[in-house]
């Protein structure tokens, strides 16, 4: 069970300022906690499983509800 | 005894490879091939931009890919000449000029969307009489990049300094231009030249000019 260590609302940004910002979201956490990220990017979706494929940490979920994106990023 | 002559001279035994040569290279070739992941995983990546313009259309693909690059764990170094000094002035004021810039939509960033959608096909002539054009397109430019959510360039440097982006900038333009060093924000790690920087070039997985 994960249990969500910080939201980070990135709604309204566009490329690739949801990803500056997870990843700085990310520096603040722990190994294994999770961060919840919610944009609205349509890019986003192919930026994050990139950014996490890339720099290790795990894309735990990536889901769209309504206009939204949600993405669970889990730090390695 | 011998063997170990053999050996020591790089060979393997005749016999030994007569009779076990094939093995030998499929062990070789498997081994090879584990290392070689292993060290390209270990890797670092690492990117070299050559920044050599002054306005705000081309500073955008600079900040945002370097941004982006360190964001993903990247070494990044980006080196400064001729305009791209610009990018590194203390006060940031770049301008975009539509003159001569035909990729450049001329769209305005207000209004219903059938207004906003319509691209202003406007002469360069036009462009070139008008006082305050630039200006004007450099206006609109911003709001267009403020109404999508897209960063500002001081923002996206901000970042880059952040990650410590190896930020450096040609020293021949400084003086070719009259600049002091005191007109650029402090965090410009060196002040070098073309071999200087070529050599961190060469050893980069990307390289771009820009």
């Amino acid at each position: 069970m994960s249990t969500t260590a910080q939201e980070l609302d990135a709604r309204g940004l566009n490329c690739p300022l949801p990803i500056l910002r997870a990843k700085k979201a990310l520096n603040g956490l722990q190994h294994g906690e999770v961060l919840h990220v919610r944009a609205t990017d349509p890019g986003a979706v192919k930026d994050f499983d990139a950014f996490c494929k890339q720099t290790g940490n795990e894309l735990v979920s990536s889901e769209q509800t309504g206009g939204e994106y949600v993405f669970q990023i889990r730090k390695n | 005894m011998s063997n170990v002559a053999e050996l020591s001279s790089n060979r393997l035994p005749q016999d030994l490879i007569q009779k076990h040569g094939s093995a030998l290279d499929a062990w070789f070739d498997e081994r090879f091939a584990k290392k070689l992941k292993e060290v390209e995983e270990s890797k670092t990546p690492s990117l070299a931009i050559i920044a050599t313009k002054g306005t705000m259309d081309w500073a955008y693909p600079l900040f945002i890919l370097a941004s982006t690059a360190s964001a993903l764990g990247w070494d990044v170094s980006v080196f400064f000449t001729f305009y791209g000094l610009e990018l590194l002035k203390k006060k940031l004021n770049l301008q975009v000029s539509p003159l001569g810039n035909p990729g450049m939509p001329m769209k305005m960033p207000f209004g219903p969307k059938w207004f906003q959608g319509i691209n202003w096909n406007i002469p360069n002539a036009v462009m070139a009489s008008v006082p305050g054009f630039e200006k004007l397109a450099t206006g609109l430019m911003k709001k267009t990049v403020k109404n999508n959510g897209v960063a500002s360039i001081q923002e996206l440097r901000d970042v880059c300094v952040e990650a410590g982006v190896n930020l450096v900038a040609c020293q021949m333009t400084v003086d070719l231009f009259g600049y002091t060093h005191d007109d650029f924000i402090p965090e410009v790690k060196d002040w070098i030249g073309a071999a200087s920087f070529l050599p961190v070039a060469q050893q980069s997985d990307v390289c771009l000019f820009i």
